[in-house]
């Protein structure tokens, strides 16, 4: 039986690791290739690696940054931040990402997921989409690090991607983000059933039980990044929480 | 020390095949071409990308008649991972033309979903051992390896078929016609069992 992933996600500015709240990216929280041995020690499902920055600066990914964090991973690796081109995704994979995540290019570059999809295969295409709620009420797709409205739906965009060759979506509340106050279970709802492929439930998780209720909303796994770093909990934790709540994990 | 080829399709991970092949104690090394194959005792195919690109680099670098060369008439063992297994088969739904190396009878095909799965295939799976391998020795039956894909090879024999994933109503995971073997999931990614896997083929003999 396929089991839940469970994905602790590394954010990645200026050197090192940071967390903030609602995508501040405030707090250093240490050397990532530290957080990837730990990880790796701890036999954790899978990680995703965001250099968070990167399309803000204009920048494309750091080859070498993730060649050696790629060194240090025997474990399935989703890199991100500033993939804009069909080289950055070639140039990803080839130095061990067994994924690639796009975000602001979703909509900065049509045709690059399809590009991408044809060359290397849906499977490895993660579409991130980050999302706030405006004071209107109404959830729109963020990019450039939560700080641009696309004015966006989110459930559009998702089938959009899909129907590109995106294989997996992560979908990220911008607003839940960093607060530990649980995952934003109705667009994660929605977004779910309006797909076919898989979506990672992202931002906001606190405790094991949001990832219980994400997974009860459809999502077939579930990403934290605070939750690990500033709390008790561990991934391995969260795995028997959700084991005990029906859904298969890794023994 | 085994010199294994990694083959480079220009394409995919190299990266972790050819650090996890280390961490088991091989030499691992990239084969561009016919020329890098010669030297190799054993010959691993890895595999992220898209079916008919993997195989237009292969036959670009002149790498399709080598490798046939060097393992089915030479015998050298070799491992086909995820994609690098698929490509075994006569052809594949992924793509156009879809040809592939045609060592294995079989096709590859689009995973069927059943109610409540969704594809890509991608996570920790189980392996169901069905036929005795040393490619399998020593993993004990149901241990959860890595998946990602969308595609799946059908084999018209069951005696290609070492293991089987249940998803989709059932995929092939490992196969072993020896010195060929292949396996769906990413043995490099597969932490502890899957380095244990790359161990078991390390020792396998032609």
């Amino acid at each position: 039986m396929l089991k839940t992933r469970i994905i602790p996600t590394l954010l990645y500015r200026d050197f090192g690791l940071v967390k903030g709240i609602g995508f501040d990216a405030k707090r250093a929280i240490g050397s990532p290739l530290q957080a990837i041995k730990v990880y790796e020690l701890r036999d954790v499902d899978e990680l995703v690696f965001l250099d968070v920055r990167a399309s803000i600066e204009g920048r494309g990914p750091d080859f070498a940054l993730i060649d050696d964090l790629a060194d240090e991973c025997f474990m399935p690796f989703t890199a991100g931040g500033g993939v804009r081109t069909v080289d950055d995704v070639r140039g990803l994979l080839r130095v061990g990402a067994d994924k690639v995540s796009i975000n602001s290019a979703l909509i900065e570059r049509p045709g690059l997921v399809s590009e991408a999809a044809g060359q290397f295969g849906s499977q490895c295409i993660v579409a991130s989409i980050d999302t706030r709620t405006r004071a209107d009420g109404v959830t729109t797709v963020w990019t450039h690090a939560g700080t641009v409205d696309t004015g966006l739906d989110p459930e559009e965009l998702a089938q959009r991607v899909e129907q590109e060759g995106a294989g997996e979506i992560l979908l990220t509340s911008a607003d839940a983000d960093g607060t530990l106050a649980g995952y934003d279970l109705h667009t994660l709802a929605r977004v779910s059933a309006a797909v076919r492929v898989p979506v990672i439930a992202s931002g906001g998780a606190g405790r094991p039980e949001d990832f219980v209720a994400a997974l009860d909303a459809g999502a077939s796994a579930v990403a934290a990044a605070a939750m690990f770093h500033f709390t008790e909990q561990t991934p391995l934790e969260a795995r028997r929480h959700i084991g005990a709540a029906g859904y298969p994990i890794r023994t | 020390m085994e010199r294994v080829a990694v083959v480079d399709s220009g394409l995919c991970n190299v990266d972790s095949v050819l650090r996890a092949l280390a961490q088991c104690g091989a030499r691992p090394f990239l084969a561009h071409d016919a020329a890098d194959l010669k030297t190799a005792d054993r010959v691993v195919l890895p595999g992220v990308g898209a079916f008919d690109a993997a195989m237009e680099q292969l036959d670009h670098a002149g790498l399709i008649e080598a490798l046939t060369e060097t393992v089915v008439q030479e015998g050298v063992p070799f491992l086909g991972i995820c994609l690098g297994m698929q490509l075994l088969a006569r052809r594949s739904d992924e793509g156009g033309t879809g040809a592939g190396l045609g060592w294995i009878d079989g096709d590859v095909v689009r995973i069927e979903p059943e109610p409540g799965e969704r594809v890509p295939h991608i996570g920790w799976n189980s392996l169901d051992p069905v036929r005795e391998s040393p490619l399998l020795g020593g993993i004990p039956a149901g241990t959860d390896f890595y998946f990602v894909h969308s595609y799946h090879l059908r084999c018209d024999s069951d005696s290609d078929v070492i293991g089987t994933t249940p998803f989709g109503g059932g995929v092939v995971a490992a196969i072993a016609r020896p010195p060929i073997y292949g396996v769906q999931f990413h043995p490099e990614k597969s932490q502890r069992h899957g380095l244990a896997l790359l161990r078991n083929f390390l020792a396998v003999t032609a």
